[in-house]
């Protein structure tokens, strides 16, 4: 047993290495920039790429270059990083930091179809480190000399870096600037250099991750999503910012791996989750992590006023829903087809803003409850036997359930703690999906959802489609103007003087939380009749993006955008996929131009714009913008 | 001899608000001159549209003969122009001396040369609290470490956003004793200030501003003597 | 500046129960006394100030009152009622209002938005997801707007108001709830002199006529002279003072602490 144990623990050791390595890099990066790099995971798929390439290049067999191609897939991964900081991330510093997101997601997609042309779909095995293959035997148990030299360049690194900002000149403006960069570019500090470097440093940090990976996995197309999410939950767990956290995380979440394969072998990821729930129960900022400072103090301009909607608008609204009931007498089935798929995508789209926008809770995982709907209602179907009626009831159940357990964390938190956390939950979801094969059918999901007799024809279910995400949507939208919803404003607004005036914010955000996921999910139950199955893809971090980007498209801060979102966003995703084989590429690029050219999104833009033309009109009056404590 | 700052016609926009509505004047070698106004009148948008941290729309500010708007903070800070934000802005994490060293520039011929300990001449607390983190000193300690951190890169003219603002009386005297001990050493000082009796202690001229205007310029024996200018405009 | 105050206001307080009584108030941060064994009361309709330096402790005194610190020892008694290490909005429910030092209001929502939100908020309203919250309360929203003079900007966004208009507002968002303790803290930063005397003069006679008390925290002494009661002065977590404007100021101790010479900051 104790052998046993030790052996685990030993294994969790040295895969907390590479997930150290990211994380750290993820999180110096964020401490500089302000910008959560999704792309993080992507560069350390690139590192181990680059290594397989380079060793088998410079011969695996020799110690120089095994370790000379590990050392350059490393640096150069840190150039590649470069690349993107001084192409994309330099013009968006002052984009909001959801839109900052959505660029290195678009980055994800890119380098996804790079690495796919690049390298091909197989899977890569790399060679064994010379030098460490041999094992040593531990209380009778072999164990590869190769684990045991990961183990060590967990802490040797954290030294490093501890080195690095502690003793350097460079480290003492790394940290100055993870306070306050815009006062450290006032004080004659050469900012832009200062980013970039950061940027290539933790761009490094990632590509030398991936490329300690070669002896010991198979390189793969997948790596980048598996690890940016895992990172995720250690930079959380640890405390954004935080290195030290983030090595104690990476172990705790290393060795929970390890010790789940043997306890829950199916659902490992539980573990994870109980292990985060309670380490975020107890510091909300994770272990080492401080609550941010400074979120008091307004960022950019203030949310507009949110006004119900005009005559001309609602005239527009009600024609635009009387063409929805009309269609079915002027078109033909597949374009029914595609109009149900967007009616479902409107309904998906609203409930996220419904967080978002007056909630001001961004979620990167609002896929999970559009796919436990959808799930919700399968599963009845396939264990219950029931018929559509009732499976579609218990789809925004099973949603809303969970929206109720995961939002209880989130809401605790808030900016991107918030988002990142939400993605974690939406990736264990999926992997729950994924890995407990019996109940769900793992990958091959789960066929034969269909709509009961009445409603088979293609018409009758875009009636039913039509009927309950016009209802939904407009439940949602009274919502937003009646007294929760301006509560829910206000808490997004000015927490502390919510409070100051009895708002419970912690609960108002939750119950919206709550309400969005049951929302999420009456939208993926009507997508498992309209499929006629369920897969995990459904919750999978591409769909939480979709969402995301159905809302940004029409305008955060406006009620009917999310749903002009979504028709706009579906028409362009289905073209793409119609026109190229790398459709990926396309939608990344889409969505990197999209935020380089219109950082402030369209709706902004328009509003600038507005702005400008109409200044020195009527606002001449200083205001207080420039009162600042 | 031309004036070491000159600010002709800026303007500046916050968002929709025309905060800056083409400011104009002039600061001379080694005086302290204080731009006075209301809240929201547009000091603190001036001292940042000079230092580069918020763009100007229109105008120009020359330092030393040299144009600087439309240039980097980074580029501006290099040319010794030192700037206090009024919200302090210390980092919190870094120590007394840890702080000083991230504004650390090579000396120049053409302005006083700080270190660490002619600054804590200057500043005897702050000697006493070289490894204190800045975030665990009290507000009037760190009003002047953000001077003392701003001198390190020997300024030859130094911006002090409402340097009394939220201090006690008696700090609010040291403060003046500080402001003034710049002067002798030679700097040029703009800060922009409400309380008239701080102002009256320790500058040469005043310039008020008032909606993006700059309504008077004089010295402060003209402003004393002005009462409609100060009931207008200060709400005094 | 004259410190005289209508002396009705001291008259109608004298003879009531303090609503605020603060007993052996004390909190510590990582060894270091913030406060340390505080105490004071403050009677209806009367204004009571805190000074002291920077890092006396004022904030953390303060906090503790309004809940969003937890005391380490002390009580807070509000009319007889402990509400020590209670939450804010608990502390809100049982009449405290208060302003912030960084005025904090509502900026997507018009101003009368910002006073209907609070007395939804008091008529426990908020959980309600349906009718339109625009339409609730409207017209006690509007009579307390129009005793802070601010009427005529109802209909405007909180984002665009002047900073001195803005301190009005949340002066009628603080007595929404129709508070028996009004905190302020430090009401009067970054306005001018002029519109700092209107701000507290309305807060004073406001005061006085519902009977409410006050405590504030300032630096302006003008202000604290003109407009308190009584001053309470904090130095290093301790009650160093305790006394009427003119007892306060003439204290030997106060002033090599605090006030100075008076040479930058007024006329006294």
């Amino acid at each position: 047993m104790i052998d046993l144990i030790l052996n685990q623990t030993l294994n969790g050791l040295a895969s907390a290495s590479s997930l150290f390595l990211v994380a750290s890099g993820l999180s110096i990066i964020f401490g500089v920039t302000r910008i959560v790099n999704f792309a993080h995971g992507s560069l350390y798929m690139l590192g181990a790429y680059l290594a397989w390439t380079l060793v088998g290049r410079f011969g695996p067999a020799d110690a120089l270059g095994f370790w000379g191609g590990v050392a350059l897939a490393a640096v150069l991964t840190g150039l590649i990083g470069v690349v993107i900081e001084v192409l994309i991330l330099r013009r968006i510093y002052q984009a909001p930091e959801l839109f900052q997101l959505l660029a290195t997601f678009g980055v994800v997609l890119m380098l996804q179809d790079v690495t796919l042309a690049v390298w091909g779909a197989e899977d890569k095995l790399g060679p064994r480190a010379p030098g460490f293959r041999s094992f040593v035997v531990i209380f009778g148990n072999r164990f590869p000399t190769y684990e045991l030299f990961l183990i060590a360049v967990g802490p040797i690194v954290l030294l490093i870096l501890w080195l690095l900002f502690q003793k350097t000149r460079w480290g003492t403006l790394v940290r100055a600037a993870t306070q306050d960069r815009e006062m450290v570019g006032a004080l004659g500090v050469n900012q832009r250099l200062l980013f970039t470097s950061v940027f290539a440093f933790g761009s490094m940090l990632a590509g030398l991750g991936g490329a300690l990976q070669l002896p010991r996995e198979a390189v793969t197309l997948h790596m980048d999503l598996a690890m940016i999410s895992e990172a995720f939950v250690v930079v959380v767990v640890g405390g954004l910012g935080s290195v030290t956290g983030a090595y104690l995380a990476a172990v705790l979440i290393g060795i929970l791996h390890a010790f789940g394969i043997l306890i829950f072998p199916k659902i490992t990821l539980v573990l994870v989750f109980l292990v985060m729930a309670v380490v975020l129960v107890v510091k909300p900022y994770g272990l080492m992590g401080k609550a941010p400072v400074g979120h008091s103090r307004a960022h950019g301009p203030a949310e507009p006023l949110l006004l119900p909607a005009d005559g001309a608008t609602k005239l527009a609204g009600l024609i635009g829903l009387l063409i929805l009931a009309l269609a079915p007498l002027a078109t033909p089935d597949h374009i029914l087809v595609t109009l149900t798929e967007l009616v479902i995508f409107a309904l998906f789209a609203a409930s996220l803003h419904f967080m978002m926008g007056p909630g001001g809770m961004a979620s990167f995982g609002h896929a999970a409850y559009f796919g436990l709907g959808a799930y919700g209602a399968a599963l009845a179907v396939k264990w219950l036997g029931a018929p559509m009626e009732p499976a579609l009831l218990m789809a925004p159940f099973l949603a809303g359930i969970a929206g109720v357990v995961f939002g209880w964390f989130c809401v605790r938190l808030s900016g991107v703690y918030l988002a990142m956390l939400t993605l974690a939950f939406a990736q264990i979801a999926w992997a729950t999906a994924f890995q407990s094969v019996d109940l769900t059918g793992g990958d091959n999901g789960i066929l034969g959802v269909w709509p009961s007799a009445w409603a088979a024809s293609k018409t009758a279910y875009y009636y039913l489609t039509l009927i309950i995400c016009a209802a939904a949507v407009l439940a949602l939208r009274f919502t937003i103007f009646s007294p929760f919803g301006y509560g829910l404003r206000a808490a997004r607004d000015n927490a502390l003087r919510a409070e100051a005036i009895g708002l419970d914010v912690v609960r108002i955000q939750w119950v919206a939380f709550a309400v969005a996921a049951f929302c999420a999910g009456i939208a993926g139950g009507l997508f498992a009749f309209f499929k006629g199955s369920v897969f995990p893809t459904y919750m999978a971090i591409p769909r939480s993006v979709d969402a995301l980007l159905m809302v940004l498209l029409g305008g955060v801060q406006t009620v009917s955008g999310p749903i002009i979102g979504a028709f706009a966003y579906a028409g362009l995703h289905e073209q793409l996929m119609k026109a190229t084989m790398y459709w990926r590429f396309g939608l990344g690029l889409s969505i990197v131009l999209l935020v380089v050219l219109f950082p402030r999104g369209l709706v902004g833009t328009a509003l600038a714009l507005r702005e400008r033309w109409g200044r020195g009109g009527s606002e001449r009056t200083a205001t207080l913008a420039e009162v600042k404590p | 001899m031309t004036a070491m700052l000159e600010i002709a016609g800026l303007d500046a926009y916050y968002g929709r608000a025309h905060i800056l509505q083409g400011v104009s004047f002039a600061m001379n070698r080694g005086e302290v001159l204080a731009l006075m106004g209301r809240n929201g009148a547009g000091k603190s948008t001036t001292m940042k549209a000079i230092m580069g941290l918020v763009p100007p729309a229109a105008g120009s500010v020359t330092f030393e003969g040299q144009r600087v708007d439309g240039r980097e903070p980074f580029e501006i800070a290099r040319l010794g122009i030192g700037y206090v934000p009024e919200d302090r802005r210390v980092f919190s994490e870094l120590t007394v001396m840890e702080n000083l060293s991230v504004a650390q520039r090579p000396a120049r011929s053409d302005a006083p040369h700080w270190t660490p300990e002619r600054l804590f001449a200057l500043f005897p607390n702050l000697g006493r609290m070289r490894d204190r983190p800045g975030g665990a000193m009290s507000g009037g300690e760190q009003q002047m470490l953000t001077i003392a951190r701003t001198l390190m890169g020997n300024p030859r003219l130094v911006l002090l956003d409402e340097p009394s603002e939220g201090l006690a009386p008696v700090i609010v005297e040291e403060m003046a004793r500080t402001i003034l001990a710049l002067k002798g050493e030679g700097l040029t000082v703009l800060i922009s200030e409400q309380n008239l009796h701080f102002a009256g202690n320790v500058a040469d001229r005043a310039a008020i501003i008032e909606k993006g205007i700059i309504r008077f310029t004089g010295t402060m024996a003209e402003l004393k003597a002005n009462d409609a200018v100060r009931t207008q405009y200060l709400s005094v | 500046m004259s410190a005289v105050r209508p002396a009705q206001i001291a008259t109608a307080a004298s003879s009531s129960e303090p609503v605020l009584v603060v007993r052996d108030l004390a909190k510590a941060f990582g060894g270091v006394r913030a406060v340390d064994g505080v105490s004071f009361s403050v009677l209806p309709g009367t204004m009571l100030a805190l000074i002291g330096p920077n890092g006396a402790g004022k904030t953390t005194c303060f906090n503790m009152l309004n809940g969003q610190i937890r005391p380490d020892g002390g009580e807070v008694l509000l009319a007889g009622r402990p509400i020590t290490g209670l939450k804010p909005r608990t502390v809100w429910r049982m009449g405290v209002g208060r302003t912030f030092q960084i005025t904090a209001t509502f900026t997507s929502m018009t101003v009368r938005e910002n006073v209907q939100m609070a007395l939804i908020s008091h008529a426990g309203e908020i959980w309600s997801p349906l009718g339109r919250a625009r339409d609730r309360h409207r017209d006690e929203a509007d009579a307390l707007l129009a005793q802070v003079g601010m009427s005529a900007q109802a209909e405007r966004a909180c984002g665009v108001l002047a900073y001195g208009d803005l301190k009005r507002v949340e002066l009628a968002v603080a007595l929404a709830n129709r508070p028996r303790l009004l905190l302020m803290d430090e009401p009067t930063a970054g306005m001018a002199p002029r519109e700092r005397i209107e701000l507290m003069a309305l807060t004073a006679d406001i005061a006085a006529a519902k009977g409410i008390a006050v405590l504030f925290t300032e630096h302006d002494m003008d202000v604290v002279f003109t407009h308190s009661d009584s001053v309470i002065v904090l130095d290093r977590g301790r009650l160093i003072a305790h006394g009427t404007a003119q007892e306060v100021r003439q204290d030997p101790n106060v002033r090599a602490v605090y006030l100075g010479s008076g040479a930058t900051s007024g006329g006294h």
